[in-house]
Formats: structure tokens, C-alpha cells, sequence
């Protein structure tokens, strides 16, 4: 029939960009991490090379400090953040149900948010400047020394991740909010009947119910920590000397700083296959509903 | 019902740690603020103390009319690529999310799973073939170019969301349109469409909000310092010899109200976009 060939136009203009500018690309970018700067084909050498570059993974790190690595520092950034996007995005969603003016409360924690990540790293380092900001006067009261938390190699990778937390927490609360909406009142009516404590409800009740959403949550947080860059580059450009170093500006540094193509594409394809891995028990579930 | 078993002081605390946690939420963007209104020697003795506070407008303009980066011709320059790289790839992306919503055709279930994969790449991954394919093409330094860069990148995620919300519109009128001979043109555009403006608003703000937010993509592919995007110009807003917080401050909020001012107006829309990974 005609009419089903007409058919193929709706897809043409999504499938062209998508060809062009994102499929494209990433062929390419595959391509040039197994080649070396003289275009020979270099197989794995190229990422056995790169990954044990001291940028990526410093071993030394271990006896003096940091920098460890931007790879090192993504997995510490991974491990601090996640379970506490986890834990306070879900307890604010329970907290401010029952709040009053609770979504006043959610509002001011979303603003985080909508903010571009770019002013986000600005106010970051404001934050925790040492002459004027807010945070170092603070801990001041308690006998901490003043100091720029973004400008000492044993602070400046915590501070940010810090600031990533009040920055991003907004998601996992939005999620387990919409998420508890699902949960009907009777499940809780029944069990207040049956005079289960509050504490008890949430860990048998809410918890378990909500642990699809949980699944959405650790995943996209995984790759937004994973990808992090903008706060970085603006706060304190991976400083002090690599100490907040990450591997999506590690990938930039070579790219475009150094223009080793080679050596980016290889923390590029990495990073994408970090990416695929973590997101696939997801992609599953998604897949999952549609039957 | 909820709030049974919970007593009148257990109440009354779990009132004032959530108010206690909005304030420390609040604090960094109070802080901003009050840099962004007051002159440098009173942000320098901290901005949360009030002994003496002259309130002034002297750092927006500072912003405003940067020497070196005017955040003026930043925010009309990112309304320049936001604006189409928002329309070009809802329009796209909704056109073949209906196909792949009501269309069958051999190995459609297994592109869409690759087109839904993409949304998992980081920028990084195609940074480099992008420089070289806009060089070539001539369109590094230009709107169009990023504009078009933007819009491929958006169209994995606004296709997912608008092939789920196509599948759950009732199926029946469309067929009943096609038993009298319509086109499929005329039911996506007469009857799905109208229904689908509420999905549609979503994917807009959603998209708009990255665009204007993006930093990654506008670092690689813009650099004139006349075409510079406005987050682009915010960190150029420092000083040279000593960080000048006040406008620093205030070219960082000039730049947020634009993403604070579509929330505000859009919010319900924002939320569901957001959302649409959880529920369908």
C-alpha cells in the first residue's frame, strides 16, 4: 500500500540527526581509542597505556594524599554520594508529605534542581570560600581553621561532593515523592489499624513498595556523578593540582587542552561502557513493562 | 490518618527539622543573593551580617554590561540556540515516537531499544568527531551548528516519553479517523497532537531547560567572545586581580531566573517530565 511507504518520513528526521550527530560520533570516537596518535591501529595498548596514566590512577595517592586519580576520585565521589541521595531524598519525600507547608519545603530543596550546574559551581565555591563564605566562618566557631575548602588537596574533592549532594538530592526526592503518590492510603490505614509504630510502617511498608523507584534513582544518579563535569571545571578546575581531577574533565584535558584525540576517545569509551553496564538492569525493567 | 500515632511533640519536631532542612537548603542561594545585592566591602566581611547593609543594584549592571563578558548579549545569544534546539527536536522526536507508538514494521521494538540506549552516552563520547564534523561542515563558532548538536542530543529521551504517552492514548479514534479515510499525517496532526500538548509542554520545558543550562557542548563548539552562551560567560565574570564576588553573584542569578521563571510557570509539566521515569 502507499500509504504505509508515506511512512517511513516520520522517522527520517530523528533517525538523520540522530545518525549524523550522535550515532556517527560515537563510532568514531570507539574507533580512534584503539588507534594511536600516528593512526596505527593499537588494539587495547591504547587503554592499558591511558588507564595507568597517573591522571587516571595514582597509586602514590595511597601513601601521600590525594590526587588518587580522576577514576579513583569518580569511584570515591560514587561511593559517598549515592547511598546518601538514596537515604535523604527518600527521607524528605516521607518527612515533607506530612508536613505542613511541606511544598514550600520541596520548592527551596528544588532549586537545586533547575539551577544550571555552571552557576551551581559558582555558588559552590562562594560557599566555601575562605574569606567570604558562609561555611568556612561556620566551622570556624568550632576551632577549624579558615581556609578555601575548594583549594586544599584534602578537602577540595569532599567539598565538591558535598555540593553535589545539595545540588542533585532534589531528583531522588521529586522520584520518591511522585513515588509515594502510587502507595494507596489504605495500605498505611490498614496498618496504623494494626498498630504498627510509624518507624516500623516505613521500613515494612513504604520501603519495600518503593524499591522500583529506588532502582530509577541509584541509576540515574550513577551516571549524573558519573559524567560530572560543569561544577568541576567551574569550582575548582579538577585543582588543586588534580586533587578534585574527574575523568569527564580529564577527557576534556586531552581532548581539547592537550589535543590527544586518542587518549580522550579512549576515557570517553570508557566512561560510555561504565555507562551501558550500570544502566542495563534498568533498561531491563523498562523493557519489562511494556509487555 | 498518616499522622496517627505520631504524638503532638513528635509533630511539632518533625516540623522543625524540615523547616531546619529547608533553611540549610536555602543558604547557598542566600548567599548569592545577598553577594549579588550589596557592594564587595560588605560581602567581604560575610554577607549574613547586617550591621551595616546598603542594598544596591550596582553589580547586576556590572554584570549586565561586563567589560569582558556582558551577560546581556549572553542571554539573548542562549535564547538563540535554546528556542529552536527546544521546537526542532520536539517536533522531530514526537513525529517518530508516533511511529514507533502505532506503526509495526520488522525490527522496530529493537531500534527503539537502541535509540533508548543512547540516552546512557556521556557528552564526552562524541566531543571529539563533532569538532572535527562541524569543522568540516564550516560550523564551529555558529549557532546552527550547536543548535543542531543539541537537538540530535535531545531526541533519544523526548522520543522515549512521547512514544509512552502516544501508547497510552486510546487507540479507537484513530482507527475510526482511518476507517473514513484519513491519512496517517492528518490523525497525527488533528487528533493525536491535541491530545498530546500536555506531553508535548513536558518535553519542551524538559529540553529548553537543559539547552539553556548546558555548558559542555557550548565550551566545544563556541568560543568568539561576542557568541559566547550565558553560562559560558558567568565563570569570565571573576575579575582579573581579585574575584569581584558582588557581580560574579549577580551574572549567576540573572542567568538562573530564566530556568527559575519556565519552573515557576511550568512546573506541573517539569515534574511530570521528571517523573515519567518512574511512572507511565
Amino acid at each position: 500500500m502507499g500509504q504505509t511507504r508515506g511512512r517511513i518520513f516520520f522517522f527520517l528526521p530523528a533517525l538523520i540527526l540522530l545518525a549524523t550527530f550522535v550515532v556517527y560520533p560515537v563510532i568514531n570516537t570507539v574507533w580512534l581509542s584503539f588507534q594511536t596518535p600516528e593512526g596505527e591501529f593499537a588494539f587495547f595498548k591504547n587503554y592499558v597505556r591511558i588507564l595507568s596514566e597517573p591522571e587516571i590512577v595514582d597509586l602514590r595517592g595511597f601513601k601521600r594524599g590525594f590526587p588518587y586519580g580522576a577514576l579513583i576520585h569518580n569511584i570515591i565521589w560514587i561511593v559517598i554520594h549515592l547511598p546518601l541521595t538514596v537515604m535523604l531524598g527518600l527521607i524528605l519525600a516521607v518527612i515533607l508529605r506530612d508536613v505542613k507547608g511541606g511544598a514550600v519545603i520541596k520548592s527551596i530543596i528544588f532549586l537545586g534542581m533547575v539551577t544550571p550546574m555552571v552557576v551551581g559551581g559558582i555558588i559552590l565555591r562562594f560557599l566555601f570560600d575562605g574569606s567570604v563564605g558562609i561555611l568556612p566562618s561556620f566551622l570556624s566557631l568550632f576551632g577549624v581553621a579558615k581556609r578555601t575548602l575548594t583549594a586544599h588537596p584534602d578537602t577540595a574533592l569532599f567539598a565538591l561532593i558535598l555540593g553535589s549532594l545539595w545540588l542533585w538530592t532534589p531528583f531522588s526526592m521529586v522520584l520518591y515523592s511522585a513515588g509515594l503518590e502510587t502507595i494507596p492510603d489504605y495500605v498505611y490505614e490498614a496498618a496504623v489499624i494494626d498498630g504498627a509504630s510509624p518507624l516500623r510502617i516505613f521500613f515494612m511498608i513504604t520501603v519495600p513498595l518503593l524499591k522500583p523507584v529506588t532502582g530509577v534513582v541509584v541509576t540515574m544518579t550513577f551516571l549524573w556523578v558519573l559524567k560530572i563535569f560543569d561544577i568541576v571545571y567551574v569550582a575548582t578546575m579538577g585543582g588543586p593540582g588534580g586533587s578534585s581531577n574527574v575523568l569527564a574533565l580529564q577527557m576534556y584535558m586531552y581532548a581539547f587542552r592537550e589535543f590527544n584525540a586518542n587518549a580522550a576517545a579512549v576515557v570517553a569509551t570508557f566512561l560510555m561502557l561504565i555507562a551501558l553496564v550500570v544502566s542495563i538492569p534498568t533498561f531491563r525493567a523498562l523493557r519489562g513493562d511494556e509487555s | 490518618m498518616r499522622m496517627a500515632g505520631r504524638s503532638k511533640s513528635g509533630t511539632f519536631m518533625l516540623h522543625l527539622v524540615a523547616w531546619l532542612i529547608a533553611l540549610i537548603w536555602l543558604i547557598p542561594f542566600l548567599g548569592v543573593f545577598m553577594a549579588s545585592i550589596r557592594p564587595l566591602s560588605e560581602i567581604s566581611r560575610g554577607w549574613w551580617r547586617f550591621d551595616s547593609f546598603t542594598p544596591t543594584l550596582k553589580n547586576y549592571v556590572g554584570a549586565w554590561n561586563h567589560p569582558a563578558a556582558p551577560i546581556s548579549r549572553g542571554m539573548i545569544n542562549s535564547l538563540r540556540v535554546a528556542v529552536p534546539a527546544t521546537i526542532l527536536p520536539v517536533l522531530a522526536a514526537s513525529v517518530a515516537a508516533y511511529g514507533f507508538a502505532r506503526f509495526s514494521f520488522r525490527g522496530r521494538d529493537f531500534l527503539f531499544m537502541l535509540i533508548v540506549a543512547l540516552m546512557t552516552l556521556p557528552q564526552q563520547m562524541i566531543a571529539v568527531p563533532l569538532f572535527r564534523i562541524m569543522n568540516k561542515l564550516g560550523a564551529v563558532d555558529s549557532y546552527t551548528g550547536l543548535m543542531v548538536v543539541h537537538s540530535a542530543w535531545g531526541i533519544p529521551w523526548i522520543l522515549y516519553f512521547m512514544r509512552n504517552y502516544f501508547s497510552t492514548l486510546p487507540i479507537e479514534i484513530e482507527e475510526a479517523a482511518k476507517v473514513d479515510g484519513a491519512s496517517d499525517w492528518r490523525i497525527f496532526l488533528q487528533i493525536v497532537m491535541p491530545m498530546a500538548l500536555p506531553a508535548v509542554a513536558s518535553s519542551s520545558v524538559l529540553q529548553f531547560m537543559w539547552v539553556w543550562s548546558d555548558f559542555f557542548l557550548a565550551l566545544i563548539l563556541i568560543y568568539s567572545p561576542t557568541k559566547l552562551l550565558a553560562t559560558q560567560r558567568v565563570p569570565l565574570l571573576r575579575g582579573v586581580y581579585h574575584v569581584d564576588w558582588g557581580v560574579l553573584a549577580a551574572g549567576s542569578i540573572i542567568v538562573m531566573t530564566v530556568p527559575i521563571i519556565v519552573f515557576a510557570l511550568m512546573q506541573r509539566y517539569y515534574i511530570r517530565g521528571m517523573v515519567g521515569w518512574v511512572s507511565k
